[in-house]
């Protein structure tokens, strides 16, 4: 194999609104690489539709604190609140920032941003539905990705487009750098940087129906915890309630935050029910639940009773043609349906990890439940966890959080580089890897061993057994399950052993991160005796501030998952009953 | 059912050139041809290259000619074209394997017409403003989100690929049309030069290939008109 030396002082892994954010701040401070194996402009923060919030209070009265209340609230207490108040706090610059640099921003008539409703977010801790959102129609993501990604081209950042990291060089705690693969040719580069970002975005292919891209791997959490990087909170990962039937394909709560309606099979607006005061928009994890609960009750529609209407027949063709295009011509695309004119079939799919890489505030990554700082290491994005998600993601808080610690990667990185000298990689750093590699070309393929169908079966039991509802058993299951896959994946092969545009060999290593996420989600929620937010145990129904406030940390140990536990940083808001 | 699917097929470690090879595959009439490319890689030839991310027509890695038209192929169902089902790379761009195209020469023409906002001005802290008809102005182009469909179905570009192509013409005019933005001139200066908008022949079949239903054509045509009034 060639292998291919490079010398940077800093590389960002990762080109979505996280990777991007990240470069502008570090690019002008120092020799930057950003590898990515998609092209920036393919990624997965161009799915984002229905907005990002700041408390601009363009339309009405709001503030940053009304914004932290909502989101610790919506995290179901579990979020570090000092760290939501940064999120908040520097939402509302971040926001104009984006707008100066070109971001296309929807308008109001006096020609500021627009600002919409979405799910969890109120006025006066919890009054009413807020308008905060500033959206550009329902393509806010494309629109973000697509203005840093202009940004980094005005300012000449250096590129490695289809490249893919495979590995990370730590000696003795301290970052020396990335060995990637080169796509198009099989060819194995070996970056020494002293500060890398991992900006590897989420990993909702561990389940069968997911909004998530192809590419959503975890990647960046992968490498980490193969090195014994923990990895927080991985049992809250959010389902949202609005996936196209079967595909999973995600039409925005920009729907609900525009007055569309959830019906089930007897057109009753059952989130009346569930959430009196904020109904349609309470946050996703209780219309999820309420969605389950409908179908598991016999209420969902369809032959199979196994999904419910989303309604927006009422909302009138000019609104639905100005605020939410692109997801009603995915509907025309996908379900040969007008949405103008029919309810449009939905269940929840898997969207959004609230777990991820520990980090602190200025995206430091942290190796152990203390608070260790792992020199030279930073993760900003969905693979990380700061956390101010918490339990529970509210919508639009994520294309948020990519650019406010998007940022302060980027910042971390200067400092950490003005502060320190180059390290050097030796020639063969990138031996474990390129043996690795020559392993999986040798090995004739069979079937029974084939990526596919060990994928398949990962993402059709972890849907069954570590949805919307857990339990002992099904998390007992699971286990078992994930440890006889492991087993097969030791021996998994493949049939391509060329060199050029080898995506079978890049999906046999992207399994073993699907593995480990989802070894981790299994482990974590197994061990979580409580329901909170995003993780509903049906044996624990009751959320458990006594004992379980706290993140968790898995690490791996061999091949099971050893767990310890963190307190969440309080603050303003005292943990309360969660209504809405 | 079971359909007829052939696929145009070049490896670079084994072929001089591409083949045709065919596939029956078990397929539902709903299913998107990214779909039945999956099939193929996954339970028949896991060599098969092409690119693909998000699944619904939002990242543009899908861009390749199917019965003889590009289209995104995570965007079109089966129930919608006719068999047997012809798949083929885009055209007037180096193949890489199978449906893999070189796209540097894509991303360097996008380069060329300065696809960012320029404007040095003091803009104060908090956003500027732009009435929503500004705003209008520009909305269409937009919603590019560079597969190249446009710019490999131009004849033009068939047979001078030193022409920028019609997604770098929507890019720069996604600026030139942009009240907030100040360097519309020297943007309009690049695509006076021979390479640039004047190349085009309005064959609009941009137009029928752009997955995001921009009005590709009608962009160029905007450029022109306003590239005429720059001295
Ligand atoms: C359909 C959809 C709609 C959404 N809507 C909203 C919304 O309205 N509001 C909101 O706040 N949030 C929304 N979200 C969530 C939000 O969009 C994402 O969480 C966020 O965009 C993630 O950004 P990121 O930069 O962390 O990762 P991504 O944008 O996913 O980028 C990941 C990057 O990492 C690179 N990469 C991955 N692995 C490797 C590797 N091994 N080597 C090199 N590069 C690698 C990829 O190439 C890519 O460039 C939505 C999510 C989805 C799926
Ligand atoms: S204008 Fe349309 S066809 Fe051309 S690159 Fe952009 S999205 Fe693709
Ligand atoms: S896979 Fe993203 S556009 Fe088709």
């Amino acid at each position: 194999m060639k292998v291919i030396k490079h010398s940077f002082d800093g590389v960002i892994v990762g080109a979505g609104g996280a990777g991007l954010r990240a470069a502008i701040e570090a690019a002008p401070h120092m020799k930057l690489a950003v590898i990515t194996k998609l092209y920036p402009t393919r990624s997965h923060t161009g799915a984002a539709q229905g907005g990002m919030s700041a408390a601009l209070a363009n339309v009405e009265e709001d503030n940053w604190n009304w914004h932290s209340f909502d989101t610790v609230k919506g995290s179901d207490y579990l979020a570090d609140q000092p760290a939501v108040d940064i999120l908040c706090k520097e939402a509302i610059d971040s926001v104009v920032e984006l707008e100066h640099w070109g971001l296309p921003f929807s308008r109001l008539e006096n020609g500021k941003i627009a600002q919409r409703r979405f799910g969890g977010h109120t006025v006066k801790e919890g009054e009413a539905p807020a308008f905060r959102a500033c959206y550009a129609a329902d393509r806010t993501g494309h629109m973000i990705l697509q203005t840093l990604y202009q940004k980094c081209v005005s300012m000449g950042v250096t590129f490695f487009d289809e490249f893919q990291v495979l590995d990370i060089k730590i000696d003795d705690g301290v970052c020396k750098g990335v060995i990637a693969y080169e796509i198009a040719t099989g060819d194995i580069h070996i970056f020494e940087a002293r500060a890398v970002t991992f900006a590897t975005g989420g990993f909702g292919k561990i389940y069968k129906v997911s909004s998530n891209a192809h590419s959503l791997t975890g990647d960046g959490p992968g490498i980490l915890y193969q090195k014994g990087i923990p990895l927080e909170d991985m049992e809250f990962y959010q389902f949202h309630p609005t996936g196209i039937y079967r595909l999973g394909i995600l039409l925005s709560e920009a729907a609900r935050g525009e007055g569309g309606i959830l019906r089930n099979k007897d057109g009753e607006r059952f989130m009346e029910r569930y959430a009196p005061s904020i109904k349609d928009l309470a946050p996703r994890d209780m219309v999820s639940r309420a969605i389950a609960t409908e179908i598991s009750e016999g209420n969902g529609a369809g032959p199979n009773n196994d999904f419910v209407y989303l309604d927006l027949t009422h909302l009138g063709a000019e609104t639905i043609k100005q605020k939410l295009p692109d997801i009603t011509d995915f509907v025309r695309t996908y379900v040969k349906i007008e949405p103008i004119n029919e309810p449009i079939p939905v269940q929840p799919t898997a969207h959004y990890a609230m777990g991820g890489i520990p980090t602190d505030v200025n995206a430091r990554v942290l190796s152990d439940a203390t608070g260790t700082v792992l020199p030279g290491v930073y993760s900003a994005g969905e693979s990380a966890c700061v956390s101010v998600h918490g339990a529970n993601r509210l919508g639009t808080n994520s294309l948020l959080d990519i650019v406010v610690f998007g940022k302060r990667a980027g910042q971390s990185m200067v400092d950490y580089v003005s502060s320190t000298k180059p390290m050097a990689l030796s020639d063969n750093a990138a031996e474990d890897l390129t043996s690795k590699i020559e392993n999986l070309m040798e090995k004739d393929h069979s079937l029974e061993f084939s990526v596919p169908r060990i994928r398949e079966e990962l993402q059709d039991t972890m849907e069954e057994n570590a949805k919307i509802f857990r339990s002992e058993d099904s998390l007992e299951k699971q286990t078992k399950i994930l440890s006889d896959l492991r087993d097969r994946y030791q021996n998994v092969t493949i049939s391509d052993k060329g060199k050029v545009f080898n995506t079978e060999l890049l999906e046999a290593i992207e399994l073993e991160y699907l593995l480990d996420m989802s070894d981790t989600t299994v482990a974590s929620a197994l061990h979580r005796k409580e329901s909170r937010g995003a993780h509903s145990r049906v044996d624990h129904v009751e959320r458990d501030d006594k004992n379980w406030l706290k993140h968790s940390f898995a690490f791996k140990n061999g091949d099971s998952v050893k767990l310890e536990y963190k307190d969440v940083e309080l603050g303003n808001y005292e943990p309360k009953e969660r209504k809405y | 059912m079971d359909i007829k699917v052939n696929i145009l097929r070049y490896n670079p470690d084994t072929d001089r050139k591409g083949h045709w090879e065919e596939y029956i595959l078990e397929a539902d009439p709903d299913e998107r041809i990214l779909d039945l490319l999956h099939k193929v890689k996954w339970f028949d030839d896991g060599s098969l290259a092409f690119r693909r991310s998000c699944a619904h027509g939002v990242c543009g890695s899908d861009a390749m000619v199917v019965n003889g038209e590009n289209m995104l192929a995570c965007q079109v169902l089966v129930k919608e074209v006719s068999t047997p089902i012809k798949i083929e790379p885009i055209r007037g761009l180096p193949v890489i394997k199978d449906l893999v195209v070189n796209m540097d020469s894509f991303f360097d023409s996008y380069k060329k017409v300065m696809p960012y906002l320029v404007n040095d001005d003091e803009p104060g802290e908090r956003e500027r403003l732009q009435s929503p008809e500004d705003r209008d102005r520009f909305e269409d182009t937009t919603k590019c989100i560079l597969c190249a469909a446009c710019t490999t179905s131009c004849p033009v570009f068939w047979t001078a690929d030193t022409y920028v192509g019609p997604a770098a013409i929507v890019n720069a005019h996604r600026f030139v049309f942009d009240s907030r933005d100040n360097a519309s001139k020297q943007r309009l200066e690049i695509l006076k030069d021979v390479d640039g908008a004047f190349r085009c022949r309005t064959a609009f079949n941009c137009t029928s290939a752009c997955p995001r239903g921009i009005q590709v054509t009608k962009a160029i045509e905007d450029v022109k008109r306003e590239t005429l009034t720059i001295n």
